[in-house]
């Protein structure tokens, strides 16, 4: 079992760095193997699957762990796994973790054996800019990629799959091939509804959530077929199974995990795995055994009650986290926590592109807090939600304690927080003594 | 006086899947809920390029805001509707733009690559971004309109200018505001409105909601038509002072950052 503790990681990487500048590439050019995840949703989940199937394969492996992915994370992580003596193992693979717009910097400090890109949202438009300027970058960058690098692309996301036209390299594709996939719902919106190259728009025969979909645009860009898919999707209550194809075989897997994007997520640690020459079966038993990243579907028990931390950063994650709760019948009692620090960006409006109505009548009762409560419970009066129980709370342990409070046993609470919110609501909830109970190891 | 189902607005959306940043579209939310609340039916259309559209057909024209790439999209369409659009304006048609739409509604946008885009000129204003080295103007806003706050979100690198004549919407409090200098926000000539406000800028502003649903109104049904009643606006006024209370409490975004 691991402890709850707190999600900051990145201070031993400021020292480091400071004392001696180069340390990331004097350390990263020990490593035998460098995976590296970028993208706007999905990376930790990514990255925590990925380390897990390599684990399986005997693998020793370095990873940086969640909320540090900007570089001095990953100083910090090398740092930490290097002996007293700063050497690392020998035979290390590392899984980074690369935030969007450090990308360029960690792939030359880490120069990357497989580079995983798993897509590309709208995300703290005060913080990052455009998505487009970020496509650039991106582009940008893998010019100055070591040419042995495997670039993992997902297919089904229009801006992701058109890197390919920057590189020269090897390129594995990954993306959904079951047609039976519900598309998105009309109303939702999209980040990305046309080709920054041609000024196309995209077009679907069928779309998943944001831009991710079989798209095509008029001037015969199409997605690629690609080399790593999932079919036969079914989800269950705890689980989701799909048919993992890949080049060296096809396996059956059960993910502990739910959603359509966990099957993304599943699919770009499958595609890197199998970049780093990891087996079928291996796979397939390091998915198995997966366990949710901090704060990202997790489940933990709490005083007795059962509590679900469902991460939402913006429009199209918090999207797919409501999506996970829609199944017919469910109803579910909601702590949502809004906070407008720099990480989750100070801007709050995304909320209203979030598609809210369609969980209104899966609410049974709403809890609302954080920094900007008030601004969510009035986008949820609108959305036609259950009036929150309580005043709302802009103090989250309280807002805790209140969703705790006016919860029937034995229903479980679903806590949908933002980045900052989720932060602060885990460690309140490790200090009360949560246990996970998706914890395999 | 007349059955209040009688009466009904029609609201047009321009561009929806284009200028829809920062959750624009809460603002025909407001406008469908707080008449739906007075019994006053609505209908809302949207309008993309190419749309057989007349804002005669219209009681308030909604536009919302988008990125660089966006204006530069919707910008040709938009001049094929200019002279209809400021007939409507002159008529005392109802309009609230927003941000990129703000800045088209103006003279001309002059983007940050220094690409000129030719507004309709419903303001006497024009807009320029000073380039990609610039800081975007980032934050939350507090300003004073006709003695009360209005409150909400910015984020645009243009910056924009009002000729001699014409008349801000409202005094920047807290925030940048038309362009961080004259510490004016937004512009008004009849009943059109413009500002940089996100947010959505009319839930948490229920006043100016109700303001733009009134005019409509009067314009449609006669000056007595503009009386609304009031509503329970609790949640409305408490997103509204935590608004207050998040610009207030950091007068300055710390992240402007230097992107297009
Ligand atoms: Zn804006």
């Amino acid at each position: 079992m691991r402890a709850l503790g707190s999600g900051g990681t990145a201070l031993p990487g400021l020292v480091v760095e400071r004392l001696h500048p180069q340390a990331t590439e004097q350390l990263g050019s020990r490593l035998s193997a460098t995976a590296l995840i970028t993208g706007t949703n999905g990376k930790t989940t990514t990255a925590a699957m990925l380390a897990r199937i390599l684990r399986a394969d005997g693998r020793t492996v370095v990873h940086n762990r969640s909320g540090s992915n900007l570089m001095r994370g990953v100083t910090a992580s090398l740092v930490e796994a290097a002996s007293p003596l700063g050497s690392l193992v020998h035979g290390c693979t590392a899984v980074l973790e690369a935030d969007e717009a450090a990308l360029p910097a960690i792939a030359r400090a880490a120069p990357p054996t497989t580079t995983v890109f798993t897509n590309l949202m709208r995300d703290q438009l005060d913080r990052y800019g455009e998505i487009e300027s970020i496509a650039l970058r991106w582009g940008e960058a893998l010019d100055d990629f070591p040419s042995s690098t495997t670039i993992a692309l997902n297919a089904d996301d229009p801006l992701i799959a058109s890197l390919a036209t920057h590189w020269d390299g090897s390129c594995l594709r990954f993306g959904i091939e079951d047609p039976d996939v519900p598309p998105a719902p009309s109303g939702e919106i999209v980040d990305a509804i046309w080709d920054p190259a041609t000024q196309d728009d995209y077009r679907y025969s069928r779309r998943y959530f944001a831009q991710l979909g079989r798209w095509h645009t008029a001037a015969g860009a199409e997605r690629p077929s690609p080399e790593i898919s999932a079919d036969e999707i079914l989800q269950t209550d705890e689980a989701t199974r799909f048919l993992l194809r890949l080049p060296t075989g096809s396996v059956s897997i059960e993910l502990p995990a739910l959603g359509l994007y966990s099957v993304y997520n599943a699919l770009a640690a499958a595609t890197a795995a199998t970049a780093l020459g990891v087996p079928p079966e291996t796979i397939q038993r390091g998915l198995g055994a997966h366990e949710a990243a901090f704060g990202r579907q997790e489940e933990m028990v709490v005083d007795g009650r059962r509590v679900r931390v469902l991460l939402g950063k913006n429009p199209s994650g918090m999207n797919q986290a409501l999506r996970t709760l829609q199944r017919p019948g469910e109803r579910h009692h909601l702590l949502v926590l809004l906070n407008d620090g720099i990480a989750d960006g100070t801007d709050v409006s995304w909320i209203w592109d979030v598609d809210w109505e369609s969980q209104a009548e899966h609410c049974a009762s709403l809890v609302v807090g954080g920094h900007r409560a008030a601004d969510m419970a009035l986008r949820l009066e609108y959305a036609g939600f259950p009036p929150p129980c309580g005043p709302v709370e802009n103090d989250v342990g309280r807002a805790l304690r209140a969703a705790l409070d006016v919860l029937p046993q034995p229903e479980p609470l679903t806590i949908l927080p933002t980045y900052t919110a989720m932060l602060d609501v885990r460690q309140r909830l490790g200090r009360m003594g949560a246990a996970r109970l998706w914890d395999v190891a | 006086m007349s059955n209040s189902h009688d009466r009904r607005l029609d609201i047009a959306v321009l561009y929806p899947d284009l200028l829809n940043l920062y959750g624009d579209r809460g603002n025909a939310r407001a406008m469908e809920r707080r008449c739906a609340a007075r019994g006053i039916d609505t209908t809302v259309t949207g309008v993309d390029i190419g749309d057989d559209w007349s804002p005669e057909q219209s009681d308030l024209v909604l536009i919302g805001g988008g990125q660089d790439r966006e204006q530069r999209r919707v910008h040709a369409d938009l001049q094929g509707r200019s002279a209809e659009i400021r007939d409507y304006v002159t008529d005392d048609g109802v309009v609230l733009a927003v941000c990129a739409g703000f800045q088209l509604f103006g003279h001309r946008y002059r983007g940050w690559d220094g690409e000129i885009m030719e507004g309709i000129g419903v303001f006497d204003a024009v807009a320029t971004h000073p380039g990609p080295q610039i800081r975007r103007c980032v934050g939350n806003v507090v300003a004073l309109w006709e003695g009360e706050t209005i409150v909400g979100f910015e984020n645009h690198g243009g910056r924009t200018y009002l000729n001699n004549g014409q008349q801000a919407l409202a005094d920047v409090v807290s925030g940048f505001g038309n362009n961080g200098g004259d510490g004016l926000e937004g512009a008004r000539v009849k009943n059109a409105f413009g500002t940089y406000l996100h947010g959505a800028v009319l839930p948490k502003n229920p006043h100016l909601a109700d303001r733009l649903i009134s005019l409509a109104l009067e314009r449609r049904y006669g000056l007595e038509a503009g009386e609304l009643e009031p509503l329970d606006d609790g949640a409305a006024l408490r997103a509204h002072a935590e608004a207050l209370h998040a610009a207030l409490s950091a007068s300055e975004s710390p992240l402007g950052r230097r992107f297009a």
